[in-house]
């Protein structure tokens, strides 16, 4: 446990330089990463010796997460282990893949020690309600459920499908596919008293809160996260879903882990500030016209995710997502980011009529 | 910096979420507005609407005619700082502002007149009690519980459409356009200080999402909107969809030849409220004499030029975003013609364009912009109307009684004037896209025991 910035960048350092010794060495590298090296003319391993160094290796690009074999990600030093294999997205196209072997366990077991027993008591049974399928987040909100000695139920909704109906307008069957979710959701609570905590989509919790009051049906702790959640978003769940129940929201994808927010309060605005699991992923906030460059505290720019675990490795990837730096903050020894929302495009269709 | 919040259910919340309105000309906020949330919307439709329904339903609607007489007074009331935002935000010149609140303000005080249009003289009792007893019993009831409309930004007279809801004492759920907030919060804020219940009225700038929640958590809707949003409300019979008109003037053989006769009404009803009305003309249809006809219209428009928003001679508009104007010009440019762009005082303007088309396939023949635009087409005598396809407002200049009967069964023209009348010519009594009465209430048949 470091307790000043410094110290945890001096480890963050000594931690990147393990990671490219892994990933970058015959023994134990993946497939990928030792062909990256061959075709790079130098070695990383003797070349990166800092976190800042990884910006010699260049962008990582979504391309490559796209389509087989994915045991070409396989370190070496994991063979024989069991893998699995968990994907991102996938509206359109091919979707990203990623292997993981433990990581799921390990980022969610650190994202445990965050929770207040009061709100996410040991012993508690959960529920999930969210997306499954070949996504990361059942197994591992399963898993933190087991690690804090509860049982999960599990309800699940295929984001895919509702892409699906919304490109097409679909909107009543939208409704009707969400319906069919909440009443899941609604017979595993009125059945089994002892789920006290909740993992859910911010959408799914208000249409939850729209049937029942959370509060009176017993549950104590929300963890909430898969899609945006504004200031605003959060201040209505607070002020007018909750009820004084605890809730806390996440940001994280298959690639990168779980970060963690601070505490949602009105004193800040109701923003909503992410910290990740530094060392074994960072984000960052890049100015979009010139990656390399971090941007100042307090300054809008694009979301920068580099993961850094021995299962995983990914540098500098360019998120579709924008934020704001923010400073480092009690015991978040590394930068953070505020108020995470889709990367703004401009629409470039012409309008056909008057309105 | 003023901020603009929502209304929820008549009482004021200020979001987190926040919008500018841009200057059209220094880009510069000149205020913030409040943005509800997708949620939001839902628990308050959801949770609150019985409130909003039982609040109007505690009037007669003979009161309610009386408040929209004193809220036309009050939105009339010192117009500057809401005619200076709203001509800041859209970039319509103020002297049209001005024309269209005269246009909200005729609405607000001629509501007796209009729901007798709208109801076909019904008897005001039936809307208070539900029925009316009787020789002929009659009852009507109320298709949904509230109204939710969401609102464009192209001119503030389209905002007297949705008036006469609260004279039905139908509820308002109101989405107002991203440049054009002003208009119908001063509307609602009219209702309020004229008497009607705060509980009626809901105010919520939003962004997609939002919009479309509206339309779902409402009984009925009202959508405005350019082809791609209405196309997907097409088949919910709920929602009134209020796209792009294509408004035409049909010239007909046996008027032909007096063409010039009618270029005063052509102008009017191409370039009038600034050509951003569904009901300005984007087409003149002709049997003969097109191109002399373009020639003329083109001679006609062309003096029309930019000139500063205050200007009581101003009659174009800018475009509040460039890039619309730039996009709108690519497509013209790809049709054909010279760039229309034009800089003047450091906003984009479009000028007024008239193009003479060859055929009706031909990419720009049945197009509508938001600035003065029109397409010139020689067609046969035979293939009118149905060659015309959909249009919201039609002028034919006939006097072929045969031709008039095959307009007169058309399907697809909204509002038909016979003769030489402007396309943009309204009377309240005479609905030309919908009938609000209709959209809100229903007939059922109705028997009572004496």
């Amino acid at each position: 446990m470091f307790t000043s910035v410094p110290d945890a960048r001096l480890a963050l350092d000594a931690w990147t330089r393990e990671i490219i010794q892994w990933h970058f060495s015959p023994e134990t590298g993946c497939p990928f990463w030792l062909d990256f090296a061959a075709q790079l003319g130098w070695d990383p391993r003797k070349e990166i010796h800092s976190y800042d160094d990884l910006g010699k290796l260049g962008f990582f690009e979504d391309e490559w997460l796209r389509g087989g074999p994915v045991q070409r990600w396989i370190p070496k030093g994991y063979a024989g282990k069991p893998v699995y294999v968990f994907e991102t997205g996938g509206s359109t196209g091919v979707p990203k893949s990623r292997i993981t072997i433990d990581d799921f366990r390990i980022d969610y077991e650190q994202f445990s020690t965050t929770l207040p027993d009061s709100a996410f008591p040991k012993g508690a049974d959960w529920l999930h309600v969210g997306p499954s399928g070949p996504r990361r987040l059942r197994l591992a909100v399963e898993h933190l459920c087991q690690h804090r000695a509860g049982i999960c139920f599990m309800v699940d909704l295929d984001p895919r499908w509702v892409i699906k109906l919304l490109k097409r307008g679909a909107m009543q069957e939208v409704e009707l596919y969400k319906s069919h979710v909440i009443d899941q959701a609604l017979t595993v609570l009125k059945a089994h008293a002892n789920v006290k905590c909740l993992f859910i989509t911010p959408k799914l919790l208000e249409a939850l809160c729209e049937k029942v009051s959370l509060k009176k049906m017993g549950i104590t702790g929300i963890f909430c996260g898969g899609t945006e959640m504004t200031p605003q978003w959060c201040r209505f769940a607070v002020e007018e879903l909750l009820e004084g129940v605890y809730f806390t929201p996440t940001y994280g994808n298959t690639l990168m882990g779980l970060a963690v927010s601070r505490p949602v309060c009105a004193e800040d605005g109701y923003s909503i500030v992410y910290y990740p699991p530094q060392p074994r992923a960072m984000i960052e906030i890049v100015d979009p016209d010139e990656p390399t460059r971090v941007v100042d505290y307090g300054q809008t720019g694009r979301v920068r995710l580099t993961t850094l675990t021995k299962e995983f490795f990914m540098p500098r990837f360019l998120e579709r997502d924008e934020a704001e730096r923010e400073k480092p903050w009690g015991h978040f020894l590394c930068d953070g980011v505020r108020n995470v929302r889709p990367f703004r495009q401009l629409e470039k269709s012409v309008v056909e009529g008057v309105y | 910096m003023l901020h603009l919040p929502l209304l929820r259910h008549g009482r004021e919340y200020h979001s987190m979420d926040l919008a500018s309105a841009i200057h059209f000309k220094t880009r510069q906020p000149i205020a913030m507005v409040s943005q509800a949330n997708v949620g939001l919307i839902r628990r308050d439709l959801t949770l609150h609407h019985q409130r909003a329904v039982e609040a109007l339903a505690a009037f007669t609607t003979r009161e309610l005619i009386d408040i929209c007489h004193r809220a036309g007074h009050i939105f009339l009331e010192d117009p500057d700082d809401y005619i200076a935002n709203t001509s800041a935000t859209t970039g319509m010149p103020r002297a049209l502002v001005r024309g269209n609140m005269a246009k909200i303000h005729s609405m607000f005080t001629s509501m007796e007149r209009v729901l007798a249009g709208l109801t076909r003289n019904l008897h005001l009792e039936v809307i208070d009690n539900g029925f009316l007893d009787g020789a002929s019993p009659v009852s009507f009831f109320p298709r949904g519980h509230s109204l939710g409309v969401v609102l464009p930004s192209n001119s503030p007279g389209v905002h007297s459409l949705w008036i006469p809801a609260v004279a039905l004492k139908t509820p308002l759920v109101v989405k107002p356009g991203s440049a054009e907030p002003w208009t119908p919060l001063r509307i609602i804020q009219s209702f309020i200080r004229a008497g009607a219940p705060p509980e009626a009225f809901c105010y919520y700038p939003t962004d997609h999402a939002g919009a479309n929640e509206i339309l779902r958590s409402t009984g009925r809707g009202m959508l405005f909107g350019d082809v791609g949003a209405v196309k997907s409300w097409a088949n919910d019979p709920k929602i009134e969809l209020h796209g792009p008109g294509y408004s035409k003037i049909v010239i007909a053989d046996d008027c032909a030849d007096e063409w010039e006769q009618f270029l005063d009404i052509m102008v009017q009803s191409i370039a009038g409220n600034g050509g951003r009305s569904c009901v300005n003309a984007s087409g003149v249809w002709v049997t003969r004499h097109a191109d002399e006809i373009a020639q003329a219209l083109a001679e006609r428009l062309a003096q029309i030029v930019p000139r500063d928003a205050e200007d009581p001679e101003a009659a174009l508009a800018p475009f509040a975003n460039p890039d619309v104007a730039r996009r709108i010009d690519s497509t013209l440019q790809q049709g054909g013609l010279d760039s229309r762009l034009a800089e003047y005082d450091g906003c984009t303007y479009l000028l007024p364009t008239v193009v003479h088309c060859d055929s009706p396939d031909h990419p720009l023949a049945n197009r509508e912009f938001l600035f003065p635009f029109a397409s010139v087409l020689q067609v046969h005598q035979h293939q009118l109307p149905e060659v015309l396809g959909p249009t919201l407002a039609c002028s034919v200049i006939t006097r072929n009684a045969s031709l008039c009967r095959r307009f007169l069964v058309s399907p697809h023209i909204g509002r038909l004037n016979i003769g030489p009348l402007p396309t943009n010519s309204i009377r309240w009594d005479q609905p030309h896209e919908g009938n609000l009465f209709d959209h809100l209430y229903a007939r059922r048949a109705f028997e009572m025991a004496v």
